[in-house]
């Protein structure tokens, strides 16, 4: 069902983690359809991503996506970070099936709010970047059983 | 490939080697069509009679109220369609819960559009029907009462004999889907008022491809698929001789083994479910303790996502099943877990075991280790997970 790097990526996912105190962090999807995925990201005063870190709750392709989607921004500045789609991460990983494009679009988004979170709190504007549809509110009712 | 422990009995099982053998001389030896004159083709017209009574025995019907089908599917799509059409001028009214096989369920919303109503059960937080609740929806135009016998997902066996009892007080056909349940508990038609049985051999290490629909004596049903003569006029097709052979194999095995082996896994299973309780925080266990196939294991572990973990548990050579929304295609988790009252995260990770006949101890213990290590790996990846703990500490 996935291809070689999708599994690859789901064994030894890169970049899984968090930073602490980080430059700008994004928090996308929702729990109900079954994909979350939150990006850290620490970007020095050149505007360089240095580091970047991520967790996702989903299925094998939405961790895949996570760990490509990571490996692509890791260096880049925040301009070319932007530039990263999630088709670019759906080639870096050999294709997704049909079912499976959402979570590399969610990959993408989950990049541009932590840009977002960036670009607010640091008071600047990223040329080209909109306010990400799909994050989740900080505050989100808990369903304990 | 290496080790595997195949924890997925309930989507299909092993053919019995016993079951293949007894199919085999009728392939190849035994290959005449049963409908012929000739003495060869008698052989095989043997061969279903004997299986046939040894199937009708197992359920304490009589031979001629067992019609040999492709499956369950095709049992419970004949039993309903068939139901509705013959008994229209009565009514058109069919009772069910929210719980069945798909089989059931895409039926009737088809029936539906043919100007049927349904009326679908609501279910407790442990899948059974609640009997008063179908007493209320009884009406004067209620034709039939399809609830099934035990759930795939959850494993809850439902109170048949009760659901019977109503139905027949009432005047109304009762239809059961014993895929689950046939050869894991025992079942007897007159006792339990079951008027209509859907059975399918692949989940009993059976072939796949065969299965039955008793009907009772004097249901007036009619033809599904038309054609010739076989299965009193009732199935059209030239029978699956090899197949309805390994069935009636298969069936005389799962009756003469059923205490043994369902004294052993209610053993496993319930050890399994109890440790895994125990050890790994977060987790429940879905479906009713005690009335409960004796080999079905369901949880949901909290923070994580199905599919991930049947990914992770193959890598570790176990075989299980998840009612994820990824793992059917569509973006709802099963409508199971959603029916006994589950929010869509948490039914978003569950995971279904169903062992089998030669499910080990020590299988058991290995699968145990690997979901306590899987489980507190994805965890560990989960911002779900990360927002409790930071929320709770």
């Amino acid at each position: 069902m996935y291809s070689e790097k999708v599994m690859d990526h789901f064994k030894n996912p890169r970049n899984m983690g968090e930073i602490e105190n980080a430059s700008g962090v994004g928090t996308v999807g929702n729990a109900k359809c079954g994909d979350i995925m939150r990006i850290f990201l620490d970007i020095d005063d050149n505007g360089i991503i240095q580091d970047v870190k991520f967790k996702t709750f989903g299925c094998g392709a939405a961790v895949a996506t996570s760990s490509m989607a990571t490996e692509l921004v890791k260096g880049k500045n925040v301009q070319e970070a932007l530039q990263v789609t999630n088709k670019a991460v759906m080639e870096a990983l050999d294709g997704l099936p049909p079912v499976k494009v959402h979570c590399s679009l969610l990959a993408e988004e989950a990049i541009h709010a932590a840009l977002w979170d960036y670009a607010e709190k640091n008071g600047i504007k990223i040329e080209g970047l909109e306010k990400p549809k799909n994050d989740i509110s900080e505050g989100e009712e808990e369903e304990e059983y | 490939m290496g080790k595997m422990i195949y924890l997925d009995n309930a989507a299909t099982t092993r053919t019995a080697p016993e079951v293949v053998e007894a199919m085999l001389p009728y392939f190849t030896e035994f290959y005449g069509n049963a409908s012929t004159v000739y003495e060869f083709g008698g052989k095989s017209k043997e061969a279903i009679a004997k299986a046939r009574e040894t199937i009708a025995n197992a359920i304490g019907a009589k031979d001629n109220e067992i019609y040999f089908t492709a499956g369950g599917s095709e049992s419970d799509n004949w039993a309903l369609k068939a139901t509705a059409e013959a008994y229209k001028s009565k009514g058109k009214h069919i009772i069910t819960s929210k719980i069945e096989h798909h089989a059931i369920l895409h039926t009737c919303q088809w029936l539906e559009q043919q100007g049927y109503e349904v009326t679908y059960l609501d279910v407790d937080e442990n899948g059974l029907v609640k009997l008063d609740e179908l007493k209320k929806a009884i009406r004067p135009d209620t034709i039939l009462i399809s609830i099934m016998f035990a759930n795939n997902e959850i494993g809850t066996i439902e109170p048949i004999a009760e659901i019977g009892k109503i139905a027949k007080e009432h005047d109304i056909l009762f239809h059961t889907d014993a895929v689950q349940a046939f050869g894991q508990v025992p079942i007897n038609v007159d006792e339990m008022n079951i008027d209509m049985l859907s059975t399918s051999g692949h989940k009993l290490n059976g072939p796949k491809g065969i299965g039955f629909l008793y009907i009772r004596k004097g249901v007036k049903i009619r033809s599904f698929v038309h054609g010739g003569a076989q299965e009193r006029k009732r199935r059209a097709g030239t029978e699956n001789v090899p197949g309805i052979v390994g069935f009636g194999k298969a069936v005389e095995l799962a009756v003469s083994t059923m205490k043994e082996r369902t004294d052993k896994e209610i053993e496993l299973r319930d050890y399994l479910i109890d440790r895994v309780l125990k050890e790994v925080p977060f987790t429940r266990v879905n479906g009713d303790r005690k009335n409960r196939l004796p080999n079905n294991i369901n949880f949901c572990f909290q923070f994580i996502e199905g599919e991930s973990l049947l990914i992770m548990l193959d890598m570790k050579g176990i075989c299980g099943s998840s009612g994820s929304a990824c793992t059917s295609g569509s973006l709802d988790p099963s409508h199971v877990l959603l029916a006994i009252g589950l929010p869509h995260e948490i039914a978003h990770g569950s995971l279904r075991l169903t062992l089998g006949a030669d499910t080990t101890k020590e299988d058991i213990d290995y699968t145990i280790d690997a979901i306590k290590d899987i489980v507190a790996q994805l965890r560990e990846m989960s911002p779900l997970y990360e927002d409790y703990i930071k929320k709770h500490n």
